[in-house]
């Protein structure tokens, strides 16, 4: 299948291990992902699902120790990125694939100038000397709206969104054709989301940049994503376009997503959160990891996992409700 | 930036005095009287007297304090108790010698701790690390005068490759440095160790990576220029340390310093001696707390955006 499509990142049964002292954390679990050239993925789920550990795994940066790509494949543009050695994963980070990070605070350099920090990355993959660097480096900030001149300042001069423009710069500075984008606009609050948003969505047209959107917020989904994955535990329970996954949801954990988002017309409703937690991911569940929580768990659940059941060519859902034939009615009753 | 730095040379002024007061006054009540210890157990009270007023030391301490003052601010040390002649002479004469120790103890320090604390912090819980800071804590955990001996021992009786004291030619400084600097070293690896673990762990250091930056230079550049602060700290302090506190690695290799000079005039009483090397000593040690907060400003913007508004904001 992936010949026919023109794919941008190809994950297959991706397993990603902690191994403390204590306890082995199973982050992520036989994760499947496909990106398409110039699309955008989002990659949905609660907070310690495996989200940040799957995109950091592209990079091929997991803290080693204690973590561990125990199994699987991940292909860029079609090479098996496990089977190249470190130099060759340093080529590739920040000029094939970048990541904006979640927290704009910490993530760039106290002590180094903000040009000189976009400027690192242009001087390593383009053949270009400092000065050259530097001037790409204040085009980038003009890019995203950050006048020139001020590239000489240190972080603790910029506020929040700005420091996450300059994130967002060092990531496009080399025209990457993935871009990794690990909730980039948590830290920031709605209006500056807004803007970064809009920014990165234009950029990534500009650019033709494929996009894995890490986030939690189905808002941001429904804004600039064309395909949803929706992860639970280390895998993906639920994944389609938007339509299919908005319009015809079929997992108990993305109607549970969907439900527990406030209703503008329905004000005087209560919220209705997805009961319990996410499962200890150092001792997961034998069946179905969501089971514990699903308002439509059945006895299978508690002992097999579930099989992937197709909607259509894109739309599929890992769960014991479905079988070829009802998967087309669906058998959730989302309000 | 300028208008800091002056501030901090008028700010060493008070300093300097509260010093010199409280030791002029520790020496005052401390038992024992120079005039006695000046003439020895056979002088009669007369003779006592005579020098006691020869030397001011029946007016109230604060006029002798003033009266010392009021020379010093004139460029005069007064004179020694014992040898007669000026202090100045004689501890100008030694205070070379104590920055010559210290300076070769702070370099071997320095060159042997930063890169084992980085190394350990990289390789933590590695056989490296485990090694390398049990030797940071026998480091710290010897007494210096113990470490000498060993040294001499070793070295100049055994071996017979570095002299045992004295301070003549480079090989004579080299024990001596050693001995001051092991002790020393202990305590930057562990700093630079800890500030390292914090920031190779960093938001920023991930960042760097994703850039494509080889792991090496993501610490030799980024980590290490944020982990030094701590480190630049501990360093400052040690110096001070040295200045003052090598009275045992001189007693111990006869190294003729300021340390030295100072514990001995303390036992004979020699006043204006005593004073003389806690001045400029103090002196050295607040010079160095100015390089030192310089040194921040120069490795951290943040700092020196803080010296620049300091002035006017608080």
């Amino acid at each position: 299948m992936s010949d026919k499509k023109n794919l941008a990142v190809e994950i297959k049964d991706l397993v990603v291990e902690f191994r403390t002292d204590d306890a082995t954390v199973q982050a992520v679990n036989g994760l499947d992902l496909e990106i398409e050239k110039g699309k955008t993925l989002g990659l949905v789920g609660e907070t310690g699902a495996g989200k940040t550990t799957t995109g950091l795994s592209i990079l091929r940066l997991i803290p080693d120790p204690p973590g561990k790509i125990v199994g699987g494949t991940v292909k860029l543009n079609g090479e098996d990125i496990f089977a190249k050695t470190e130099k060759e994963m340093e080529k590739v980070r920040g000029n094939q694939v970048s990541m904006i990070f979640q927290d704009p605070m910490t993530s760039l350099d106290p002590v180094i100038t903000v040009e000189d920090q976009i400027a690192e990355v242009v001087e390593l993959h383009e053949n270009v000397n400092h000065a050259k660097a530097v001037e790409r480096a204040r085009e980038m900030l003009e890019l995203v709206g950050i006048p020139g001149e001020r590239g000489t300042e240190y972080p603790h001069q910029f506020s929040g969104g700005m420091k996450q423009r300059v994130v967002i710069a060092i990531a496009l500075a080399c025209s990457p054709g993935l871009l990794i984008a690990d909730e980039p606009t948590t830290a920031l609050d709605v209006t500056i989301q807004a803007q970064v948003l809009e920014m990165m969505k234009n950029l990534k047209e500009q650019y033709n940049t494929s996009m894995l959107m890490i986030t939690h917020d189905l808002g941001i989904v429904a804004e600039i994503c064309d395909t949803v994955s929706i992860i639970y535990a280390g895998r993906i329970v639920e994944h389609g376009n938007l339509e299919d996954v908005f319009d015809y949801t079929r997992h108990p954990y993305t109607e549970g997503l969907f439900n527990s988002l406030p209703d503008l017309d329905h004000r005087e409703q209560r919220l209705k959160p997805i009961k319990g937690l996410m499962p200890d991911p150092s001792n997961l569940p034998a069946g179905c990891a969501f089971c514990p929580r699903c308002d439509y768990a059945m006895e299978i659940c508690k002992t097999q996992k579930p099989k992937r059941v197709y909607r259509n060519e894109e739309h599929y859902v890992e769960c014991h409700l479905y079988n070829e034939e009802n998967i087309k009615e669906g058998m959730l009753n989302r309000k | 930036m300028w208008k800091f730095i002056l501030k901090r040379l008028v700010m060493m002024i008070p300093v300097l005095i509260g010093v010199t007061l409280l030791v002029y006054m520790i020496l005052h009540f401390a038992p024992g009287d120079p005039a006695k210890v000046i003439l020895g157990e056979q002088a009669t009270p007369e003779q006592i007297e005579e020098l006691r007023e020869q030397l001011g030391l029946n007016d109230p301490v604060l006029v002798q304090y003033a009266n010392y003052i009021i020379n010093l601010v004139q460029g005069d040390m007064g004179m020694s108790y014992k040898t007669k002649g000026p202090v100045s002479d004689e501890v100008f004469n030694r205070f070379p010698n104590t920055m010559k120790l210290t300076a070769c103890a702070m370099l071997l320090a320095v060159a042997a701790a930063v890169p084992l604390g980085v190394v350990a912090a990289v390789r933590q819980n590695t056989l490296f690390d485990s090694v390398s800071m049990i030797v940071a804590l026998v480091g710290v955990s010897m007494p210096i005068f113990w470490l000498g001996l060993l040294l001499i021992l070793f070295f100049s009786l055994r071996l017979g490759w570095f002299p045992s004291s004295g301070s003549e030619g480079w090989k004579s400084i080299v024990l001596p440095a050693v001995a001051l600097g092991f002790n020393h070293m202990a305590s930057i690896a562990r700093t630079t160790r800890s500030s390292m673990l914090e920031t190779i762990r960093a938001d920023y250091i991930r960042t760097v990576r994703a850039k494509g930056v080889a792991y090496s230079k993501a610490i030799t550049k980024h980590a290490l220029k944020n982990a030094l602060i701590p480190t630049i700290t501990v360093i400052g302090l040690q110096i001070g340390f040295m200045l003052g506190g090598s009275v045992l690695t001189e007693t111990v290799f006869a190294w003729p310093g300021v340390g030295r000079l100072m514990v001995d005039s303390i036992n004979g009483r020699d006043i204006p001696m005593v004073m003389g090397c806690m001045i400029l000593v103090c002196a050295t040690f607040s010079f160095v707390n100015l390089i030192v907060d310089l040194l921040y400003a120069a490795v951290d913007p943040r700092i020196k955006s803080q010296y620049k508004s300091g002035g006017k904001s608080k």
